[in-house]
């Protein structure tokens, strides 16, 4: 048994997390502001940070993730960390030219107080900082919020330092991209793209986490959201989030900064979710839904209508990233699953809410938590209490699926053991029917492993 | 050093050409980073190894490779013994980045024996902990960590904010222990990530600890009583402590404890029962092995089984130090059993691999020890260089009295050790000793990286993503060697990378068989049939293009 320990005994835990569904602000501000172009993140604090992000980032996309770090010492925790973060500024655009330098703090000089706009300020008036080059940043303290937080707080940021607005308005929707994969992205820019709708959106890894093999190295590849993109963003006429938990903040920040009017939709994961983003981006943009996506919509409730028979009824366990889960849970109920056991390390209320409005009937006997010490331990010991048929999370959960032997779907963040996700889509219609795909041969493929041999079948 | 036979001339003009690299490197600086990186960047000559500025602060903003001292400490040293709960006292991202990351492979011995590797233990620390403390917290993570697991040991890690707001971790490990009593074993690290300039500062920290609160605690000596021998510094990455043990078990030498690769704290315990140390990772290791030597009176040696001649060079360093022709007939019938298998590898790829280049830029002795697979891979290495070595690693152990104890390393603890009076016992006298030394035994040596490289070949400490790409675009090497964050810049390159440091998911490397697995996944890279098809059809100058004439 890979987790010997875990048993079907909860007992009150008030301190102790276990095998968490969540990790720290730096990471989701490293990996948004990877979605700009030409912008090298940069981790305020302790190298080891800096490290960590880029190795963790590294794992999931199998691809480049370059990120600069002030490198503390430990006189630099006492005296501050200015100097270095100066220092930085200067070698960082001198050596890898960047158009922005988006800088995050850390746990550490969170701690010690370090004033972001007052060192960068300090890195200009020393003329660190080239002409027509930037150097934002936004607060990352590790012990608040988490992976998600620090997300949002990136997008807030773009916001904050880009998006201007001239008066002169254009016919474009901006579209802000909560934490999804490059795929997604680039899945949610082709519906546009055929819905015809003018967009903007941000941040955009595709192009960055996804890219060809040439032989040819780019520090700063071809893809990202461009800066006059982003200082556009303040005359579109209308933004959608995808993604409460991390675009509401930046939507509204927007709306503030730029008067720009906002709806928040869940990411397009599964039908409804879809359903809602299309309707929104048809609506806001003011054009009619093609053919085509009609199209698309139809032959994923052919493929659901043709299966749902190995679906229908099947217990799921669930884990991950607030604005993942809550669409997917709605799709599970879709395909007349039943999600019974849901947990995200990521706390809020919008979370609770989803999940009471949508399991309080269907699936009464649905378990689901969120923030501290709700973590894979937990979700563990109610597996152990009664069993599930599908687990569907990060790599992590491979170890539950082994000890339980349970059919396992790989989706969120980190899938370090699996190639893939950043290439082919879980997002929008077709996304769904991967994702069903995936599922149906999570749970046959387990079936035909296990089954008696005289229950075998050639047909199903 | 490589065959000549190896050699190509265009490779000797090749290395004639790196002298020029340092000055046009660094031209891209600022001018105090450029002075800066100069030092660190070296010519090497392997008769008089020059001085390379190695083990200083990392330059802000130069995107290097290393990590922190939390990394060195919970990930490298402690982490890869199974039967401990290791609690990361401080935000959650710390322990979850250290969880399941650094492939050690651990087997427990039934169903019953412990195995908390798989696990990732957090006090998860939030706001209201970092303004009115955490020790509170850390203190109730402990008992619900004991209710549930009843471990034998449990192990408190800081991380860097814990250590600014002031948790006294020793304190509470203290409290802690007296509180559940039965027997239980809780110790703290102050491994903060701002301490010291790399993971280098965490290997220390952790040494320091193993020696206060495992080492010499269980007298009972089990096993054989003969041959009886401890591996420092191998964390049984991909597997490389299973091969050893099978090794040494097929040698009939007794291994006590492996420290840390599929490691128990019963083993750590008792290490003091072995009568040599072999050190293989010098730079993570090599406080426990002087400490134990000071204290118990057992010497050591380096090794780096790292390569099947190697491997061999270890086990007749063993059976010279033993002196006893059981052991010795029986380590050269395996030597001969096993040579020859490898051989027949060996000779499979070199076919592949011979003349190719290679360059090394990891850990703090892997850079060291690969070197020797290549060599036996008939491949020269042309640079290298490691990510947190100090100065003895590169030039050798005769250059500590002259290096230079700065601020990160002061605060470092250096715990005094002195003889354990009850438990000193000199395995060897000290004429038996010198005469051994002087047969070639090199006890508490290490020659460092720079004997084993040929003169002119780049040595650089704490590479930097530029260098690293300039190495590359100058230099075009057949296999570059490093980390998971270098791995795909390298390979956008058309390069293809090796990562030493997981492995790639392959393994295990170390030892005899683990020097085919190598062999045969360098010969896999570097004829990696993919790498020529960087070029669709039609971007070739050769592809004509037609149209129809109608």
């Amino acid at each position: 048994m890979l987790l010997r320990h875990t048993t079907t005994k909860e007992i009150d835990r008030k301190a102790l997390t276990i095998n968490p569904a969540k990790t720290c602000q730096p990471v989701g501000a490293m990996y948004a502001a990877l979605g700009v172009h030409k912008c090298l993140p940069h981790s305020h604090g302790s190298q080891g940070c800096c490290s960590y992000h880029r190795s963790a980032l590294t794992r999931h996309f199998k691809e480049p993730v370059m990120a600069a770090t002030s490198s503390f010492s430990e006189g630099s925790s006492v005296f501050g960390g200015s100097s270095n973060l100066v220092a930085a500024i200067d070698t960082i655009f001198s050596v890898y030219e960047p158009d922005v330098i988006a800088v995050h703090t850390t746990c550490l000089s969170e701690t010690i107080g370090d004033d972001l706009t007052q060192i960068i300020s300090k890195a200009n008036e020393e003329g660190k900082v080239p002409e027509g080059k930037t150097v934002i940043y936004c607060n990352t303290p590790s012990y608040v919020g988490t992976h998600i937080t620090g997300y949002s707080n990136q997008l807030s940021a773009l916001v904050k330092f880009f998006s201007t607005a001239t008066h002169k308005k254009r016919n474009v929707v901006n579209l802000v991209a909560g934490w999804m994969e490059p795929s997604d992205m680039r899945e949610i820019k082709r519906i546009a793209s055929i819905m015809e709708a003018r967009t903007i959106m941000f941040p955009d890894m595709s192009g960055v986490l996804d890219t060809p093999l040439t032989g040819k190295y780019k520090m700063y590849p071809d893809g990202g959201t461009t800066i006059p993109d982003m200082i556009a963003t303040g005359d579109s006429k209308f933004t959608i989030g995808l993604g409460a938990y991390t675009t509401e903040d930046a939507c509204v920040k927007l709306e503030n900064k730029c008067k720009i009017k906002f709806e928040v939709v869940e990411i397009p994961i599964g039908l409804k979710a879809t359903d809602r983003f299309v309707t929104s981006l048809s609506r806001h943009a003011n054009i009619p839904v093609p053919d085509a996506l009609n199209e698309e919509r139809g032959r994923l409730l052919d493929l659901i209508a043709d299966n749902s028979k190995y679906l229908y009824g099947k217990r799921v366990a669930l884990f991950g990233d607030p604005d993942t889960l809550i669409p997917l849970t709605e799709f599970l109920l879709t395909l007349d699953m039943k999600p019974v056991y849901i947990v995200t390390g990521t706390s809020g209320k919008h979370f609770d809410e989803s999940m009471a409005q949508m399991l309080g009937e269907r699936v009464p006997e649905a378990k689901y938590m969120s923030g501290e010490r709700a973590d894979m331990f937990r979700l563990h010991q109610w597996i152990k209490q009664e069993n599930v048929d599908l687990l569907i999370g990060n790599t992590y959960g491979k170890y539950i699926a082994h000890d339980e032997h349970l059919p396992f779907v790989r989706m969120g963040f980190p899938i370090a053991d699996r190639p893939g996700h950043n290439y082919f889509t879980n997002a929008g219609y077709n996304g769904a029917a991967n994702l069903t795909i995936k599922i149906l041969n999570a749970i046959l493929d387990h079936h035909d492993r296990t089954c008696p041999e005289e229950k075998i079948e050639f047909q199903m | 050093m490589i065959d000549t036979i190896d050699k190509t001339k265009a490779n000797d003009a090749l290395i004639a050409d790196l002298k020029d690299f340092r000055e046009e490197v660094v031209r891209k600086y600022p001018s105090k980073v450029g002075k800066k990186r100069a030092k660190s960047i070296i010519v090497n000559n392997p008769e008089e190894p020059p001085v390379i500025q190695a083990n200083v602060r990392t330059i802000p903003g130069i995107i290097t490779q290393r990590g922190c001292t939390y990394a060195g400490c919970k990930g490298v040293v402690l982490g890869p013994t199974r039967d401990i709960v290791n609690i990361t006292h401080g935000p959650i991202g710390c322990g979850f980045y250290s969880w399941l990351t650094r492939r050690n492979q651990t087997k427990p011995v039934d169903d019953n024996d412990s195995n908390f590797i798989t696990y990732c233990f957090s006090t998860d620390i939030q706001d209201a902990n970092i303004v009115f403390g955490g020790e509170e917290k850390l203190k109730q993570a402990i008992r619900e960590a004991y209710e549930l697991f009843h471990p034998k040991a449990i192990a408190i890690f800081s991380t860097c904010p814990v250590g600014l707001i002031g948790d006294d971790v020793h304190r509470v490990a203290r409290q802690m222990m007296e509180e559940i009593g039965n027997g239980i074993n809780i110790f703290g690290f102050s491994c903060e990530g701002y301490r010291g300039v790399s993971q280098s500062a965490g290997h220390h920290i952790a040494n320091n600890g193993l020696f206060k609160h495992l080492i010499g605690r269980d007298d009972e000596k089990r096993g054989s009583m003969k041959y009886r021998l401890n591996l420092l510094g191998e964390y049984n990455i991909g597997g490389d402590a299973f091969e050893l043990e099978r090794i040494f078990e097929k040698c009939g030498i007794h291994l006590v404890s492996t420290f840390s690769g599929n490691s128990t704290i019963q083993k750590f315990e008792n290490a003091h029962t072995a009568d040599l140390n072999m050190v293989m990772c010098h730079r993570s290791i090599n406080y426990v092995a002087e400490m134990m030597e000071t204290a118990f009176g057992i010497p050591w040696i380096k090794v780096q089984p790292i390569g099947a001649r190697s491997t061999a060079k270890m086990l007749r360093k063993i059976a010279q130090y033993f002196d006893d022709k059981e052991l010795t007939d029986k380590i050269e019938e395996v030597i001969a059993e096993e040579m020859l298998v490898a051989e027949v590898a060996r000779e499979r790829a070199r076919k592949t691999t011979c003349g190719k280049l290679a360059m090394l830029f990891v850990g703090g002795s892997r850079a060291h020890h690969y070197q020797d697979l290549f060599e036996e891979l008939g491949m020269t290495t042309i640079a290298a260089g490691y990510e947190f070595g100090h100065r003895d690693d590169y030039e050798g152990r005769r250059v500590i009295p002259t290096i230079q104890i700065d601020a990160d390393s002061r605060n470092i603890e250096e715990i005094t050790v002195t003889k354990d009076e009850k438990r000193y016992n000199p395995r060897k006298t000290e004429a038996e000793l010198k005469a051994l030394d002087e047969a070639g035994m090199d006890f508490n040596d290490y020659e460092g990286l720079m004997k084993q490289m040929e003169r002119g070949t780049l040595v650089i400490d704490d590479l930097s993503h530029h260098e690293m790409e300039q190495l590359i675009e100058r230099y075009h090497p057949d296999v570059f060697c490093a980390g998971i964050k270098e791995k795909y810049c390298v390979q956008k390159m058309g390069i293809p990378l090796k990562q030493l440091h997981n492995y790639d998911s392959g393994g295990p490397y170390a030892g005899f068989r683990g020097a085919m697995n190598f062999y045969r996944d360098i010969e896999m890279i570097v004829g990696c049939s993919i790498w020529k098809e960087l070029k669709a059809p039609w971007e070739s100058e050769d592809y004509i293009e037609a149209h129809y004439a109608y």
